[in-house]
């Protein structure tokens, strides 16, 4: 029998993610992956999988899909309103961050993610994909990845793989981190800024703009004033790289970034503090708490243990 | 020669070997990209991700779990790959291209800003052997040089917001092929119907850093007729 889910609504980017897909930038090929690693990683530990095995991750409001097939152990992490609705037409409130059965007709309505931005679906055993250059990460830009490297849409059919053993019912307690201050390290270009720029960058504050996504998150505040060059000679990008283009606002580039830019770098989120950061919706105010190397490795050491 | 290494946050390094983009630099910067690559096949060093090659610099992305910026530092330092002796590539692709005045969009400005005409615009572009000094912002992009000083050109003061792909442009001394349809600014001098890049193939990108590209000129019904293997 085939198990699978019916794509009756597909979010508005709902796409299956890994932990990357490495070892190709020299040849343009970004890694991509889950954006929150963290809650990636709870929703494959409630079903009891690998910690590696594919997911869906939705952003804001996600997919309705309904099962078809037996019974299931399924997940849903991040902080997410969802509902389960019965073959009877019962409508069951879902808990996130908990693993629950469903069976053949019962649908997932995952209608928001609550102030927050990215959520993970995983089923026990893992969602039948194929793989790509050794990774089951979508990267809809380059239409690289599983469903032909594009986002859900409507009747796609998400078939599962069936196993026999079923693992038991798991509980994660967690809850987001709602301080807005994100570490970072200087960047490669951060003295092509004024002294009076480089300053306003580490204290003052920085709103998240609407134009953000898997590629970048474009921030409004005080404008940085480029005092050497606006370009530079274009040059290898690395995930959380904060470039200024010549309107002196900054954009932090993210899991899907170009793999070489030509804008100068004020600054780079440090590792412990990524997933933070791409959980902040738009019109949150952040700001950025300088650190040396030291201080991001020991975060870093902090942050693995909470996996 | 490598001058400097840098941290690029806590899980980057970039190796920097000078402000000059030319051919020699960025042969020195392929030789330590070509190292670190067969240093991570062979598995000689751990946790590397990435490892981008650029005109003059090399980006290594690691997994910080894995292994910290200060020992790939000492690896590169204490290794000595500079004498290492490569063989030189002498791969040559050639790429059909052609000049048709539907692809060739912006020849009317080259022609205004270098004197030429058409007919010398194209006989520059084909007689010039391309190096490959890196491949990216998209899958497979190359961007190629150097281009014949004559036709040196400035990019366009607006962008257009949709290139073709297959579009060949050039801005300065370099050229590039758009593997993807996108936005972009460079001028736009023809088309190629061959395609640069496919996932599904064992080497997805044709083109590596360090390869020769030497275009071939060929007609409107040839670029209609041309298949893909």
């Amino acid at each position: 029998m085939n198990n699978y889910f019916k794509v009756l609504r597909p979010g508005i980017n709902s796409t299956f993610q890994d932990l990357g897909r490495f070892g190709l930038q020299h040849l343009g090929i970004v890694a991509s992956g889950c954006m929150d690693q963290l809650s990636f990683y709870h929703s494959n530990k409630l079903v009891g999988n690998k910690i590696s095995e594919g997911a869906l991750e939705f952003a804001y409001q996600g997919p309705l899909i309904e099962m078809k097939g037996e019974t299931a152990l399924v997940a849903i992490s991040g902080k997410v309103n969802f509902n389960v609705i019965k073959t009877n037409g019962e409508t069951i409130k879902g808990i996130s961050n908990e693993s629950f059965l469903i069976s053949n007709g019962d649908k997932i309505d995952i209608l928001s993610t609550i102030n927050s931005v990215y959520g993970y679906f995983s089923i026990f055993g893992g969602f039948k994909i194929e793989e790509v250059k050794g990774s089951v990460s979508t990267l809809v830009r380059a239409k690289i990845g599983p469903n032909n490297g594009n986002k859900l849409k409507v009747d796609d059919k998400i078939f599962f793989n069936k196993s026999n053993q079923v693992d038991k019912l798991k509980k994660i307690k967690f809850d987001f981190d709602k301080d807005n201050t994100i570490r970072v390290m200087k960047g490669l270009q951060c003295h092509y800024f004024s002294k009076k720029s480089q300053e306003d960058f580490f204290s003052k504050e920085y709103k998240v703009t609407k134009l953000t996504d898997r590629m970048g998150m474009r921030l409004e505040g005080q404008k940085l004033e480029n005092t050497v060059n606006k370009n530079i000679k274009s040059e290898g990008i690395t995930k959380g790289s904060i470039q200024v283009p010549g309107d002196g606002q900054p954009i932090i580039l993210l899991s899907d970034h170009p793999t070489i830019g030509g804008y100068p770098k004020i600054a780079n989120v440090i590792t412990a503090d990524y997933d933070k950061l791409v959980q902040k919706t738009p019109g949150t105010i952040i700001k950025f708490k300088l650190v040396n190397l030291a201080v991001a490795e020991n975060a870093f050491q902090d942050y693995v243990r909470k996996f | 020669m490598l001058k400097k290494i840098s941290n690029i946050g806590d899980c980057g390094i970039t190796c920097d070997f000078g402000d000059e983009v030319n051919k020699h630099t960025n042969k020195e910067v392929i030789k330590l990209f070509n190292f670190i690559q067969e240093s991570v096949n062979s598995r000689k060093i751990k946790g590397i991700l990435n490892y981008t090659p650029s005109y003059n610099k090399l980006i290594i992305n690691f997994e910080l779990g894995q292994i910290k910026s200060n020992e790939i530092i000492e690896f590169i330092k204490s290794s000595d790959y500079s004498k290492i002796n490569l063989p030189e590539n002498t791969k040559i692709v050639e790429i059909p291209i052609c000049y048709d005045e539907e692809f060739a969009l912006d020849i009317k400005r080259l022609e205004e800003k270098t004197k030429l005409n058409f007919k010398e615009i194209v006989s520059k572009h084909l007689e010039t052997n391309f190096f490959v000094y890196m491949i990216g912002f998209v899958p497979g992009q190359p961007f190629l040089g150097d281009l014949n000083e004559n036709l040196y050109h400035d990019r366009l003061d607006t962008p257009r917001i949709k290139i073709n792909k297959g579009s060949v442009g050039i801005v300065e001394k370099f050229c590039t092929i758009y593997t993807f349809e996108s936005p972009g600014g460079w001028n736009i001098i023809g088309r190629t119907p061959f395609e640069l890049f496919n996932i599904n193939k064992t080497n997805t990108s044709t083109l590596s850093p360090g390869d020769t590209v030497k275009f071939k000129s060929i007609s409107k019904k040839e670029f209609g007729l041309f298949k893909n293997e």
